[in-house]
């Protein structure tokens, strides 16, 4: 089954502590995806002011490797067999709903060593 | 006719007709846009050849759906082992029952099961960018060579080429599917397609006529592809409503500028010389589409369009209906464009004081600040008020954000004090 990467995003400016209740419905969206089988991996990240970049000169720079008006919170990996099928699952994500976006882009490989 | 008049007569009709359905049948075999694309034209050239001696088959599509599935079994037995080039495309099955997909879980088959209909969601998948829509429709849904639609759309054949190559490379890789939408997809996936047969409308009627050599008449275009997709989808409303607005505005093709190529505006025009067959077309797809759901955009812009067409003289026009259906249509499509043109339509009805605090509205909100039809509307509603200064200041600026020449022409003249020819 194919499989497509979703990428979380939100404002930059945005500091705020997301509210229980957001953070609730997350929870509750990962549930359904895990339940429903269509979910193969799922990362959240910690904030992007924790972040650091190696340059391609081999500096090291404090911060995300691009400064946008938004920043990735997470990402996670689910199958799909066509492309509107990974917009539909996509597109329930909460974040939609919170002043932020996805991007769903195709995988063309890859693997996941079991946690141990 | 010579036969091979004929011939070439039956190859470009069975082109115009056939284009499409083949193009979708051939890819279901070759899974992959270019290769069908390749096979659906050598069978045209075979055609071309063939019919000349054997004389031309009794059914045209058939023949060539034959001959195009020959060469596409053959491409993808030759080109097996150098195949994986691109992933190979994901189709529907052959249609189901309506309800069999579940909407959103992207598998089995679609609603609506005619082949072209899947070719064209594909095309106007909102997953592609709109200019790649537009092309993507113009090849492979009307078969238009890359060289003419490059031609059409005003950009360079290189670019045209990379822009399809980079849309096909896109519906692959991402998997867009070639499949009609289910009935939970449907709202957005067709307000995508009839955005993109507007615009070709738009873009083919907009353009500069006695047209340069090959140009592809986008109006005619627009036109086939809406009535098929009205035949294909007989119960959506605003399919029908879009195929009336491009029927009720094509009609008025001949009067729409003057023997010196400047716009003639509403008033301007000889009615007499409107396309009574193509306006009577129109008002009945409206009077004929479903009832109940509230009409959209489309219905309500040919309503008034056709409210145009149905007084015999300028000053006959209807306009209080007319702003009725603008105030709907605001609800429906609440763009600033639309807001000004209820602005024109309010100033015949409640005076062109009343418009002109409507327009000043609209220019407040900023998004139409390069958009010169609003200082020209300006310009129209100050005149009409005595203040002459006011409004040659706004043809001014209508003037310096106008690009099209008979359009300036039109502003020019009427800032010069000289009535448009």
């Amino acid at each position: 089954m194919p499989q497509y990467a979703v990428f979380l995003y939100a404002p930059a400016d945005d500091d705020t502590e997301p509210e229980p209740a957001a953070r609730d419905e997350h929870h509750r969206h990962a549930a359904e995806l895990r339940d429903s089988g269509k979910m193969v991996a799922a990362f959240a990240l910690e904030d992007p002011a924790t972040a650091t970049s190696i340059r391609s000169d081999g500096s090291i720079t404090d911060g995300p490797f691009i400064e946008a008006k938004e920043v990735i919170l997470g990402f996670y990996v689910l199958e799909a067999h066509d492309l509107d099928g990974a917009l539909a699952v996509a597109g329930r994500n909460p974040i939609i709903r919170q002043g932020g976006g996805v991007e769903v882009r195709p995988v063309e490989g890859g693997e996941v060593r079991p946690s141990v | 006719m010579s036969i091979d008049a004929a011939v070439e007569q039956a190859v470009a009709a069975a082109h115009r007709h056939e284009w499409a359905t083949l193009l979708a049948a051939t890819v279901r075999t070759t899974r992959n846009l270019d290769v069908a694309e390749e096979c659906v034209q050598e069978a045209f050239a075979a055609a071309l050849a063939t019919w000349a001696t054997t004389g031309i088959p009794e059914h045209p599509g058939a023949w060539l759906t034959t001959i195009a599935r020959r060469r596409a079994i053959d491409a993808v037995r030759r080109d097996a082992a150098l195949r994986p080039k691109l992933p190979l495309l994901v189709i529907a099955e052959e249609a189901g029952p309506d309800d069999a997909h579940d909407a959103g879980d992207g598998e089995g088959g679609d609603g609506v099961g005619d082949e072209r209909l899947r070719l064209i969601f594909m095309s106007c998948h909102p997953a592609l960018a709109p200019d790649a829509r537009l092309a993507l429709t113009l090849r492979l849904v009307c078969g238009v060579p890359t060289a003419d639609v490059a031609r059409a759309l005003l950009v360079s054949e290189t670019t045209m080429g990379a822009r399809l190559t980079r849309a096909k490379r896109k519906i692959a890789i991402a998997r867009i599917p070639v499949r009609a939408p289910s009935a939970a997809e449907l709202p957005d996936r067709l307000s995508s397609v009839l955005g993109v047969l507007h615009l070709l409308f738009s873009l083919g009627y907009a353009a500069p006529s006695g047209d340069e050599l090959h140009r592809v008449d986008l109006v005619d275009e627009a036109v086939r592809l809406a009535r098929v997709l009205r035949e294909l989808m007989p119960d959506e409303r605003e399919v029908g409503g879009l195929l009336a607005l491009l029927l009720a505005i094509d009609a008025r093709r001949a009067t729409r500028v003057g023997p010196d190529g400047t716009p003639l505006t509403l008033d301007r025009q000889d009615r007499t010389r409107w396309d009574q067959a193509m306006l009577r077309e129109a008002n009945e797809l409206l009077e004929a589409g479903p009832r109940g759901a509230p009409p959209g955009r489309y219905v309500l812009q040919a309503a008034i369009a056709s409210l145009h067409a149905a007084a015999p003289t300028f000053d006959e026009t209807d306009w209080d209906q007319i702003l009725r259906l603008y105030d709907a249509m605001v609800v429906v499509w609440p763009s600033p464009v639309v807001r000004l043109n209820r602005a024109v339509a309010l100033s015949m009805t409640e005076g062109p004081a009343a418009a002109l605090d409507e327009v000043d509205a609209v220019s407040s909100d900023g998004r139409l600040s390069s958009y010169h039809y609003l200082p020209a509307v300006r310009a129209d509603l100050l005149r009409r008020l005595g203040r002459t200064a006011e409004a040659d200041d706004a043809d001014r600026l209508a003037l310096s954000l106008a690009s099209n020449e008979a359009e300036r022409a039109f502003l020019s003249a009427r800032l010069a004090g000289r009535p448009p020819a």
